[in-house]
């Protein structure tokens, strides 16, 4: 992955400049969300969005420009953030809370688990900073355990997009949705992996290829070295299908099942803990419904520290090279 | 200003304090202390201030209640019953397997209830949402918020406060039960929140401290509050936790405790003669 060019591009770049799209074009999540949600903003003006200081690094700030009296800043206050967007949501408007997932998800747990999920309010957390991939800010910011959380609650369902397509379109799907929702969101700016049209369906796995040596089940930033991986493998004659789960919860049992059927091993990979993230959701449905070994990868009860984003990637083992590698092992 | 009939307003509130000791009683589960103490305050908002229908519980242009001091919930119940949001025979479910009403405030199955509250020191970021909310749709809506004396220890309501007067929600008026108790004792030996008329004003608070058994004076400061521009009010309401039935007075035992039969008679009667 590190060979792509990484352009930061905003959306005048993408009207004047469509030559950049044809390259392969690396944009962080993060800035599609934040492009996504001021369209969307002009759509519904029922959606409010509410950032805890750090609109410039979550993008929620392309939507404060365009509709300032829609945005509200509450300062470096997480849990009262949450139970505003709750108070918001309890009136009837649909409000859009961005923060780094460490402090959605964990600072503010309670009040998302009691003032938004219990009563079921229609707030959309749309979470940044997921991951190892934070880089260089070290385990305080590296939200590894946010899937965990937020996919145990009634209610909540939870989705974590692995490009700029992706992102744009769940951004505006959950908008559709009546209830709450946690979209996980990264800094690292990641290759563009879907084309423009590609079509997706919440709680449906976007499965990438048919090969039968193995299913790599990945979730997020890790998709790109999942594909990387099925290509390089594709030359050695082994061949894998991958499914990009962008929707945790509800999980696609029947595609998890399917794949475990027709592949002869399942792996799953994720920038979270192998612990209560995907690789468990998985093995939660395989082992009630279709038992089979699943090996997890990810980060193994451990937190993260600093250092480039691709460096830790290659430190915690989540690489093109590490799944070809687990791939290969009998 | 409404007509008042102070008379009437003390009448039902001894009738709401009597529905809160049936239902705890019932139930052999809750919380009369913090009930009883904020009983005439709701009294008031619901019989005299808010502009709310119980046929229409749901109208987005009402008044907003939010019971931030979740455990009270017995006295919200026995409010809302009173004024005819659902029926009072609902109240005999009050904590039961079988019955409608949970141990703290469910919005999503009780008419009425605008917010599910429970864990202490989110209601008044609640609060702050519907009241900015309405701002952006240039609506007259009033919300109320009640806080505990004991819950201003959680940090959220001073996040929150903050948000209030940065905000400048004239819209928004919180009131502290200020009952001096919380489980473990005397607020000011546990974890002094004082002085709370003080913290408020400093966090940009207009603020009115009043004895919040007196209906006079608890309806004239929701009528100055509304007058406020430009800031959020805090009424710190001094009132006696287990207000109406004598042995339950300032007691910090009745905070989470149901009656025995002998108990729940005497109460009974004592509100009777009332």
């Amino acid at each position: 992955m590190l060979n792509y060019k990484i352009y930061y591009i905003n959306n005048k770049d993408r009207k004047e400049n469509k030559s950049i799209m044809e390259e392969k074009v690396k944009i962080a999540t993060r800035q599609s969300y934040g492009e996504e949600l001021a369209n969307l903003g002009k759509e519904n003006e029922n959606i409010v969005v509410l950032d805890a200081d750090l609109s410039t690094a979550t993008k929620t700030n392309i939507f404060a420009k365009k509709f300032p009296n829609r945005f509200f800043d509450m300062g470096i206050a997480e849990q009262d953030m949450l139970s505003t967007a709750a108070g918001f949501a309890a009136y009837g408007k649909i409000p859009y809370v961005s923060t780094f997932a460490v402090f959605a998800a964990g600072r503010a747990y309670d009040q998302i688990r009691n003032s938004i999920c219990y009563p079921n309010l229609n707030v959309k957390i749309c979470a940044t900073h997921s991951g190892i991939t934070v880089g260089e800010d070290g385990a305080t910011h590296q939200m590894l355990e946010d899937i965990a959380m937020m996919r145990v609650l009634p209610n909540m369902k939870v989705f974590s997009p692995s490009d700029d397509v992706q992102t744009r379109w769940i951004i505006r799907e959950v908008s559709k949705i009546e209830g709450p929702v946690y979209v996980r969101l990264c800094r690292l700016a990641s290759p563009k992996i879907y084309s423009e049209n590609e079509t997706f369906e919440i709680g449906k796995a976007k499965q990438i290829g048919d090969g039968i040596d193995a299913t790599v089940i990945s979730t997020g930033i890790t998709t790109n070295e999942a594909i990387n991986a099925k290509k390089q493998l594709e030359k050695e004659g082994i061949f894998i299908r991958i499914l990009d789960m962008h929707t945790i919860k509800p999980i696609d049992e029947e595609t998890i099942i399917r794949c475990a059927k027709e592949t002869k091993k399942i792996i799953t990979i994720e920038d979270h803990s192998t612990l209560g993230g995907l690789g468990s959701s998985v093995c939660e449905v395989l082992s009630e419904k279709y038992p089979k070994k699943v090996v997890r990868m990810g980060i193994k009860n451990k937190f993260g520290k600093s250092g480039k984003a691709e460096e830790l990637m290659k430190y915690f083992k989540i690489t093109t090279q590490d799944i070809i590698e687990e791939v290969k092992k009998i | 200003m409404k007509n008042i009939d102070i008379k009437e307003l003390e009448k039902i509130s001894n009738e709401i304090r009597k529905k809160i000791i049936n239902q705890v009683y019932n139930a052999q589960s809750g919380h009369p202390g913090g009930s009883l103490s904020c009983t005439d305050i709701l009294t008031v908002l619901y019989f005299n201030q808010m502009n709310i229908n119980p046929k229409e519980p749901k109208n987005p242009d009402r008044d907003r209640f939010i019971l931030s001091k979740g455990h009270a919930v017995a006295a919200l119940y026995a409010t809302l019953a009173q004024k005819g949001f659902f029926e009072e025979e609902e109240l005999l479910g009050f904590r039961k397997i079988d019955g409608k009403l949970q141990g703290h405030p469910d919005m999503k199955n009780v008419p009425g209830v605008d917010m599910s509250t429970g864990s202490l020191g989110q209601g008044l970021s609640v609060s702050n949402g519907i009241a900015l909310a309405s701002k952006l749709d240039k609506k007259e809506i009033r919300v109320y918020c009640m806080l505990g004396d004991g819950e201003i220890e959680e940090g959220q309501i001073w996040e929150a406060a903050m948000t209030s007067a940065h905000y400048k929600l004239d819209n928004l008026c919180v009131i502290v039960d200020n009952n001096n108790l919380q489980i473990d004792g005397e607020i000011d030996k546990v974890m002094n929140s004082y002085p709370i008329e003080e913290k408020f004003k400093s966090f940009g608070f207009h603020t009115i401290t009043i004895n919040g058994h007196d209906f006079m004076q608890i309806i004239e400061a929701f009528e100055e509050a509304k007058k406020v521009k430009e800031k959020p009010t805090a009424i710190i309401a001094k009132t006696i936790k287990g207000k109406g039935v004598s042995y339950m007075e300032n007691k910090v035992e009745w905070h989470g405790k149901a009656t025995n039969k002998e108990e729940y008679q005497k109460a009974i009667s004592e509100l009777m003669k009332k």
